[in-house]
């Protein structure tokens, strides 16, 4: 593997647990460890896996302003979101297309933003250029990130700071973990209860330890990530959503709250707002779907959908063969007026039209504790 | 010798060389990773050396399976289809993909005997 490739805190613990590592945004990542994907996947989804996510970039905005700021460069109520509340958003372009998806927690202090790790150096450049005169935008490398994800996971971590299990989905606060001050927030990215654990980058090792000393709990890689994260429903940036998808197209819109859109008190005002507003009031030509495959070949990113008459009508931006569900699955474009559950279009794979069903999504029932 | 190697990660056992078996090695499936699903080739269709006979597909990424020598497709490993992870699992024995009638024996003696084998693997 390449060199020149970043390090997070626990890269010699992933080689010491036999972790098969690859190149990902730049940093040398675990795919997955000796027990693989599939093992990974349920562990999971049935007690509780832990993942390395350092590579993602974390990020403070300081200042009385910056909740307003932070407002003028995505479609989302950050000035109303309450202290200890965590909230989805998105940066957009002025046509209207992603730059990249993020989560905003409200501190007492500072908003806590976490972006993409291939996004990052972008996304502080944007926030900088944009805002920077309005607050002050600090990247924190100095701190991991730990994803503990599972319906096990409260278990597990409340043995380490009991306080936690009072958190419900999409809130935080700062938690005393193997001694390290850590800002812990109740999301993630697998469709499970489960926690993100932000904590300096020299106590990451210490904690990564004493969470896989829990019974619950056993290390998984990037691979399951992506294959939870599929069966839940999620984006991932850069296959999903892109600069040229909007957040309607890619059925976003319960992430726009309703004083962000047209007629709400504070409309618009953000990059792309009329391109958004106006697709928020009449629509849109292409949709975001789930499609479930009706025989087993898997179906993945880049495959052509069309009709039975063999007319294009879209194409797959993620796809496996999913190990919960245990069929093919895949998040696409479509056509509107194909979009529509329970229709059904054929994906072309090596020549041959594989039958699939828009399917709602998430794919497999959510886990978050509300 | 009776089994070779190719260069693309696949063995063929002679032993029978009217159907010969053809499957993927330990390597192969530990680089893909939890198989979940083989494009088993036609039965009775015969293919040159090199063309793509099948697909071998993990969670994470699909590789074509190549043809080792020219041959008559004579049997599939129908268990494949019930349960794929028998590729990982005994890639050597019990998930086997397919077996092949080979009539040039000199396409099977130009593939890589297990040293020859060994050695490539000790350059990747």
């Amino acid at each position: 593997m390449s060199a020149d490739l970043q390090r997070t805190p626990l890269h010699d613990l992933h080689l010491e647990l036999g972790a098969k590592m690859v190149p990902f945004a730049g940093y040398a990542m675990p795919v997955n460890y000796p027990g693989g994907i599939i093992a990974e996947h349920r562990q999971c989804r049935e007690s509780a896996a832990l993942f390395d996510v350092s590579h993602m970039g974390q990020l403070r905005l300081i200042g009385s302003d910056a909740a307003a700021a932070l407002e003028s460069l995505v479609p989302v109520d950050v000035v109303d979101l309450p202290i200890g509340k965590q909230r989805y958003a998105l940066f957009t372009n002025a046509a209207g297309g992603i730059l990249d998806d993020l989560m905003i927690a409200r501190r007492p202090n500072d908003l806590f933003v976490v972006v993409n790790a291939a996004c990052k150096d972008a996304d502080t450049k944007h926030l900088v250029t944009n805002i920077g005169h309005r607050c002050q935008v600090v990247p924190m490398p100095e701190r991991a990130l730990l994803a503990l994800q599972g319906q096990k996971a409260v278990k597990a971590l409340a043995r380490l700071a009991d306080g936690v299990s009072r958190l419900t989905f999409m809130t935080g606060g700062s938690f005393t973990l193997v001694g390290a001050d850590c800002f812990v927030t109740r999301s993630g990215y697998t469709g499970e209860d489960g926690f993100e654990i932000s904590v300096p980058a020299d106590a990451a090792v210490a904690l990564a330890k004493a969470l896989l000393a829990q019974p619950e709990v056993k290390p998984a890689g990037l691979g399951a990530r992506d294959t939870l994260r599929l069966e839940a429903g999620l984006c991932l940036y850069g296959h999903d959503i892109n600069e040229h998808t909007t957040p309607v197209e890619a059925g976003l819109t319960w992430a726009i709250q309703k004083v962000r859109r047209p007629g709400g008190a504070r409309e618009g005002h953000y990059p792309g707002a009329d391109k958004i507003g106006s697709q928020l009031t009449s629509g849109v030509q292409v949709k975001r779907v789930g499609l479930l495959g009706l025989e087993r070949t898997p179906v993945r990113e880049g495959a052509i959908l069309v009709d039975a008459q063999g007319h294009k009508l879209g194409h797959v931006t993620s796809g496996t063969l999913a190990p919960t569900v245990n069929q093919p699955i895949a998040m696409a474009y479509l056509a509107a007026n194909h979009a529509i559950v329970n229709h059904e279009v054929y994906a072309e794979v090596r020549g041959k039209r594989q039958p699939m069903r828009v399917t709602p999504l998430p794919f497999v029932p959510p886990g978050y504790v509300r | 010798m009776t089994t070779m190697f190719t260069p693309d990660h696949e063995w063929i056992n002679i032993e029978d060389h009217e159907a010969a078996v053809v499957g993927i090695t330990l390597h192969a499936q530990d680089a893909l990773g939890d198989v979940v699903f083989v494009d088993l080739p036609e039965v009775g269709r015969t293919y040159k050396k090199g063309d793509v006979v099948g697909v071998v597909e993990s969670v994470k990424a699909a590789a074509d399976m190549y043809m080792p020598v020219e041959g008559e497709v004579v049997e599939v490993n129908e268990a494949l289809r019930a349960d794929p992870s028998l590729a990982n699992t005994d890639p050597m024995g019990n998930g086997w993909i397919f077996k092949v009638h080979v009539t040039r024996m000199e396409q099977f003696e130009q593939l890589l005997d297990p040293p020859g084998y060994d050695a490539l693997l000790k350059t990747l």
